[in-house]
């Protein structure tokens, strides 16, 4: 067990440095950052100024491990917009974004994975072919879509709520929606192909052949060996609680970390922009070091270690 | 074909099961007496499996099913679940060919097994645990109170199978149906398991139907025999006298094709050619194609399945009463 740890620790971590370094290429291969701050037309010694104090007149590599020092040291370098702390601008867009995924999280467990259950329970039903045709129409359009479909039923035609900005739990409404919609058709979808896949294995008939009413039988046979894959797939929403609303906080004008992503990518706000990057990996690696833990959990052919499984 | 004066203890009348369409039991009949042992044979896909899966209502929702399957007198087909949740594990009992895959890998086997006690026999907390650890004993696993905290996936396939059979005799059944026990098992393990079986079914007097593709399986533990082939049973009779001198041309081939236990070894003959598929199926006898008694006749009728000696019946119109048998009784 504490190897499995020490293992999925230094993979976890291995992950979050080849996403700052990717962050860092990336970012400097896309454009002079100085240039763009400053403007093209500004004086020449104001820009020489600009890059020597931001170290950006020093040899590539130095500025990479000088940065890699720094982030290791906790030191996220400061927004070079408005020289604040690039955490602290990040810090105080987290909450916003929470207010929608939380809830959209929500959403998409508490009507996902029940009705992926129930369709596989009465497979090929009315109730069920419903909920594939509104899982794979929830699956293939593109969140701006449906919030915008939102917007001009809810906003523009009924007239029930704002279509943006943040002002009240009312604002989140729509945002929330569009983000819960989409990922309860995915889940959906995962949850009613798992339990397929574990309905028609040879234990459920065993289950049955003992007496075990259905009911029981699904709640404590297949349930169980059902949420190992569902797991997955809800440890990829959990990651994405911070970085999974750029798009959907753009469409919504909603002060979110995604649309801070998105400002600062444009305005080549490096720090701001490596900042939230690492949020979003170390978020992500901490949800799938969640994820491992629980397939523990869940099945005990992968706590036994490497002869498990079959 | 049942000459047992006692009424049976489990009858199947003219059961049929059709999967999309396809019929694959043409009209099964047979009975099990209390205490009996019946061996099921034939080649896959001829229904040995599907008539008690279809009986205990275990096929997939597409599958559709008639006829009659009595357990004393009582129907089984078409009632509620909660009725047959009473009969599965109490009254019949069925365990399967992959232990392994039988069991559930994410539960312990002591709640398995526990959870067929605490269903058929009322059983509680501590109890369940004191009785399931004595059928761990009873079915010959070692270590027992260790095993019962155990997962499939630690034990070998014969220890799962093992613990398959005290799930299956927790609930004290009449009629333990076993589907391909040993198939997925070592030859070594096999035998052992099928002497378990013996073994359990003197001590409790439970009837067992054994299913089979193994003659030799078969030969060792029944006392009676029924040869399936292309979902209809075509010869019913004694263990000795069918494995003997087998009266269907099918199951004489069957036992051509087997290596003699003793005596001198001989060429082996396969049977030509291959079953014919569920969906089509010849016009009149359906072994007719590889049968080397075949006559014109056998093309337009579907032979009905006779009795060609008291107890003994065969689906042939060419099999008549054994020549040895009627030797036999001359002699005697």
């Amino acid at each position: 067990m504490l190897r499995f740890l020490l293992l999925r620790s230094g993979r976890a971590l291995l992950t979050v440095a080849l996403v700052v370094t990717f962050a860092f290429v990336v970012l400097r291969l896309s454009g002079d950052p100085a240039l763009l701050i400053m403007s093209v037309d500004a004086p020449p010694e104001a820009i020489a100024a600009f890059r020597r104090a931001w170290g950006l007149d020093d040899p590539i590599w130095q500025q990479y491990l000088r940065y890699f020092g720094a982030i290791a040291q906790g030191e996220l370098g400061q927004s070079m917009r408005d020289g604040r702390p690039a955490i602290e601008l990040v810090a105080e867009r987290i909450p916003a974004t929470l207010a929608l995924t939380l809830p959209a999280l929500l959403i998409k467990l508490g009507l996902g994975i029940p009705a992926g259950i129930y369709a596989a329970l009465h497979r090929d039903s009315a109730v069920d072919r419903l909920v594939m045709v509104a899982a794979v129409a929830g699956f293939t359009v593109p969140s701006f879509v449906l919030g915008l479909v939102l917007v001009l039923v809810f906003s523009v035609q009924l007239g029930w709520l704002p279509s943006g900005g943040q002002d009240g739990w009312l604002h989140a409404v729509l945002p929330t929606m569009t983000l819960g919609i989409g990922g309860a058709a995915v889940l959906a979808r995962f949850t009613r192909s798992a339990m397929l896949e574990v309905l028609g294995q040879p234990y459920m008939r065993t289950a049955s052949a003992k007496g075990l009413p259905w009911r029981r039988a699904v709640l404590s046979h297949a349930l169980p060996n059902a949420a190992i894959p569902t797991v997955t797939i809800v440890g990829f929403m959990v990651g994405s609680l911070i970085a999974g609303a750029v798009v959907v906080e753009s469409v919504f004008s909603w002060p979110g970390v995604g649309r801070l992503l998105v400002v600062a990518v444009s305005n080549r706000d490096l720090a701001v922009v490596q900042c939230i990057l690492l949020l979003v990996a170390v978020t992500m690696v901490t949800a799938n070091f969640v994820v491992d833990l629980m397939y523990g959990l869940l099945d005990p052919r992968l706590r036994s270690g490497a002869k498990g499984g079959h | 074909m049942h000459r047992n004066q006692e009424a049976p203890l489990v009858e199947i009348r003219g059961l049929t099961v059709d999967f999309d369409g396809v019929r694959a039991l043409h009209g099964i009949d047979l009975a099990i007496a209390r205490g009996e042992a019946v061996g099921i044979v034939g080649e896959s896909g001829c229904g040995k499996s599907v008539t008690w899966l279809a009986a205990l209502g275990l096929l997939p929702a597409r599958a559709r099913v008639s006829g009659s399957v009595r357990l004393q007198g009582r129907e089984l087909l078409g009632v509620p679940p909660a009725v047959l949740d009473e009969v599965r594990g109490r009254r019949i009992a069925m365990i399967f060919q992959d232990p392994a895959s039988a069991l559930n890998p994410v539960i312990r086997l002591g709640r398995q097994v526990g959870e067929a006690l605490a269903l058929h026999r009322g059983l509680g907390g501590a109890a369940i645990r004191a009785e399931a650890r004595r059928l761990f004993e009873l079915v010959g696993i070692p270590d027992a109170s260790r095993r019962l905290d155990a997962y499939p996936h630690e034990l070998s396939g014969g220890q799962n199978q093992r613990v398959m059979i005290a799930m299956a005799l927790a609930g004290n059944p009449d009629l333990l149906v076993a589907d391909e026990p040993t198939t997925a098992l070592d030859a070594t393990i096999q035998a052992q398991i099928l002497d378990l079986l013996t073994l359990v079914r003197r001590e409790t007097g439970m009837a067992l139907v054994l299913i089979s593709h193994d003659l030799g399986v078969i030969a060792e533990t029944s006392d009676r025999v029924c040869v399936m082939y292309a979902g209809r049973m075509v010869e019913a009779g004694p263990a000795e006298a069918v494995f003997d001198e087998p009266l269907h041309p099918y199951a004489q081939g069957l036992l051509a094709a087997l290596p003699p236990l003793d005596g001198p070894r001989r060429r082996l003959d396969p049977i030509p050619g291959t079953v014919p598929p569920p969906g089509n199926l010849p016009p009149g006898c359906s072994f007719a194609p590889r049968c080397p008694r075949r006559v014109p006749a056998c093309d337009h009728v579907v032979p009905a399945l006779s009795e060609k000696v008291p107890g003994w019946a065969a689906a042939c119109i060419r099999a008549h009463g054994p020549a040895m048998a009627d030797r036999r009784a001359v002699g005697a």
